[in-house]
């Protein structure tokens, strides 16, 4: 299992916080598609990702227990 | 604790505390307040959210960051989370140096920095509507998925 986390407008588009998904083994991109197909997310493509708190690439491969967080554009500050 | 995501009012002077060293000449203190105006649209009031975890991380990277920039350096910077109403506090960058040239010059390092790799996102409540705000200029984006190398 991977543990997905939401922000912003995708926590309120997907309704969730956090959620558990059998991922391991899939890349970042391969996630994103298959999320924004399940959600309906617009705009996926500006959103970053994180893995275990760290700015990760689309070609990253997950692995069990991956905490992955997709990070839309910031505007702390 | 120089680098901290909090819910509650930031003391200011806990901020200055923080970065207070024999060696410095000069501290600067940038805060970020709730501004009512936006291109003529009238905010009521924001949230903020953010990956906490992860922005800890960011604000201590971006401590290390100004450290290799301009040595003999102090940082700490907090960024409140929750409601903010008009004129509240959002966030405090403190900096120390030796000499004053470079605690400005950090400090506005921190604040754009912020602005670029901080997991912090606002929402503006307006009177007619709401929405998250992205990058505000909208200049920023990230086709690989991630922020290039120059932006980290």
């Amino acid at each position: 299992m991977i543990q997905v986390h939401y922000f912003a407008h995708l926590r309120e588009v997907s309704g969730l916080e956090v959620e558990n998904l059998e991922a391991a083994g899939k890349t970042i991109a391969e996630l994103k598609e298959m999320l924004s197909k399940k959600y309906h997310l617009a705009g996926f493509d500006t959103v970053m990702t994180a893995v275990n708190e760290e700015f990760a690439d689309e070609e990253t491969v997950l692995q069990e227990g991956d905490h992955v967080a997709f990070i839309p554009p910031v505007s702390g500050g | 604790m120089n680098f901290q995501i909090t819910k509650d009012p930031i003391d200011m002077n806990e901020m200055m505390d923080k970065v207070t060293s024999r060696n410095a000449g000069a501290v600067t203190l940038f805060v970020g307040t709730v501004r009512e105006l936006t291109k003529n649209k009238k905010t009521l009031y924001l949230i903020y959210e953010a990956y906490e975890a992860m922005a800890v991380k960011k604000l201590a990277q971006i401590g290390d960051e100004i450290q290799l920039k301009w040595p003999e350096t102090k940082v700490a910077i907090t960024h409140r989370v929750g409601k903010l109403e008009i004129t509240d506090v959002a966030v405090v960058i403190a900096v120390s140096t030796p000499h004053r040239n470079d605690a400005y010059e950090a400090n506005r390092y921190a604040i754009e920095r912020i602005k670029e790799i901080v997991p912090i996102w606002k929402k503006e409540h307006w009177e007619d509507g709401q929405e998250w705000v992205g990058n505000q200029l909208e200049t920023v984006a990230y086709p690989s998925g991630k922020p290039e190398e120059s932006d980290l």
